[in-house]
């Protein structure tokens, strides 16, 4: 079973959001969704400063064998990216949920409204 | 995720237990891999790895007219393995209009017998194929299928040795290339789909859980499919029903090699087509594609140096020996090795330097980018 942390929440096209306060949010992919992808090799997120939708495509990330559309969670402006996945994009396997991370955003709070528990994603994540 | 309908192999069992990622493939649920598809793909250039390839599946065909049987059947002539029992030949089997049904290799185990191994998901309309052939020609053949056996594949630089050992089977030492050998309960083929020296064994079922935790122990590595499929697409082999199916030729699929048109009388299945298809000389044909950057997906559009699209990718990958893109494509234009094309990766037009496929052999790369291919 991949690792499901009860503090984060997520959506339904597997990221996750942690709440670092401020109306700052960090954003990545779950377990699961690493699990699925294999192992990456090549990662593309937004820039700071580039605005993001909710449910839109932001970035591609790609393993070994295919190519998946990364999506923005919520609704905001990325502030932070994590440049260390250029050259390291095994971190998103090897620690999702902490060196791993994609990218910070600044949103409105209730931004995250539409994201599901842990709970939640854990019935969506065992489908 | 357990489908009802997906058979298993001997080792599933062994498979979850050893921490496989499972999945659905062409009715078969097989470990995709243990964790990590890169070092499956590592261990197996560098040291040994163990694929468990029970999905394949053999057909032992025997009676008096087996060769006459697989003379026309199969594209490439198994009259080369009248010599040798022993002897092993990879081919292309076609219908008519030169379309390949399946790949297979077919082994001469003396005596007129021969063992075939079909891929998964043509294994029954195959055998059915070959029956209907004998059938409709009077042949006096016996096809006879082999639920009872697996197949373990043991591939690397290592892996040779290491089964010699776990086998106790010191022949394999001096088995030659393609070439196969009986003892005891074990049949040995040096034969895979890798890239690298190894051996395919195959084996009653009740055997192969022993077996794998013998390897294991000697330092073999579990490897599943999805580094199968990146070492065998660096090793430049197609993939049959996504680089060949039905609707192309061996000619369009880097398979002519396989197509043995030298003895005159021998009207095998697809001849006429084929000789149509060579005499005309402009079909579609199958290359290899690197790409210093972006990472070619199956679908993608090839496009010439003049910037028209002249194909499709039939399989991307990273590589993950070579640190770069590359792909099977099928191009309607000649497309020389050494010359530069184009991938449509995600609307932005990424250079592909042709290859004649493979791009690795022997553990290095067969090209290099030189400074002319920078973007």
């Amino acid at each position: 079973m991949s690792k499901i942390p009860e503090t984060l929440r997520y959506s339904d096209t597997h990221e996750w959001v942690e709440d670092l306060g401020g109306g700052r949010y960090r954003v990545g992919i779950t377990d699961h969704a690493q699990e699925l992808l294999g192992d990456l090799v090549f990662v593309e997120a937004p820039e700071a400063g580039k605005a993001i939708r909710a449910g839109a495509v932001c970035g591609v990330l790609e393993s070994v064998k295919a190519a998946a559309d990364l999506y923005a969670p919520l609704d905001g402006t990325v502030v932070e990216r994590n440049d260390g996945l250029g050259d390291n994009p095994q971190w998103l396997n090897e620690d999702p949920y902490g060196q791993g991370w994609i990218m910070v955003v600044e949103a409105d709070a209730s931004a995250g409204d539409g994201l599901m528990d842990a709970a939640a994603y854990a019935k969506i994540a065992e489908v | 995720m357990t489908k009802v309908s997906a058979q298993n192999t001997a080792l599933h069992d062994w498979h979850v237990a050893h921490g496989a990622r499972m999945v659905d493939f062409a009715g078969w649920e097989m470990p995709l891999n243990y964790g990590s598809q890169l070092a499956e793909h590592e261990a197996v250039r560098r040291a040994a790895g163990l694929f468990d390839v029970s999905h394949m599946r053999p057909l032992d065909v025997s009676g008096p007219d087996a060769r006459v049987l697989l003379r026309y059947a199969l594209a490439n002539d198994v009259a080369k393995l009248d010599a040798a029992p022993g002897k092993a030949l990879y081919s292309t089997m076609l219908q008519g209009d030169g379309g390949i049904v399946d790949d297979l290799i077919v082994y001469h185990r003396g005596g007129g017998r021969y063992r075939i191994v079909l891929n998964a998901g043509g294994a029954e309309a195959d055998t059915a194929h070959l029956q209907a052939l004998a059938d409709a020609h009077g042949w006096r053949v016996t096809l006879q299928k082999r639920p009872d056996l697996g197949i373990l594949a043991v591939q690397g630089p290592t892996a040779r040795a290491l089964a010699a050992t776990v086998l106790g089977i010191p022949a394999l030492a001096d088995l030659g290339v393609f070439h196969a050998l009986e003892q005891g309960d074990f049949f040995v083929g040096r034969t895979g789909y890798t890239g690298e020296d190894g051996v395919e064994i195959v084996a009653a079922n009740g055997l192969l859980t022993d077996l794998a935790d013998r390897l294991l122990a000697a330092g073999v590595r579990p490897a599943g499919l999805a580094a199968r499929d990146s070492l065998r697409l660096e090793a430049g082999l197609d993939l049959y029903g996504q680089d060949m199916t039905t609707a192309v030729s061996p000619y369009a699929s880097n398979l002519g090699w396989t197509v043995d048109l030298r003895a005159a009388d021998r009207d095998f299945l697809g001849r006429a087509a084929l000789e149509a298809e060579s005499a005309a000389g402009d079909g579609a044909r199958l290359v290899g594609l690197a790409l210093r950057e972006g990472i070619p997906r199956h679908g993608y559009v090839v496009e010439n140096a003049a910037e028209q699209p002249c194909g499709v990718v039939t399989s991307g990958i990273f590589s993950p020996s070579l640190q770069c893109g590359i792909a099977l494509a099928r191009v309607d234009a000649v497309l020389a090795p050494g010359a530069l094309a184009a991938v449509l990766v995600r609307g932005v037009r990424r250079p592909a330097l042709v290859i004649k496929p493979p791009f690795w052999r022997n553990g290095a790369a067969t090209f290099s980018f030189s400074e002319e291919h920078e973007i």
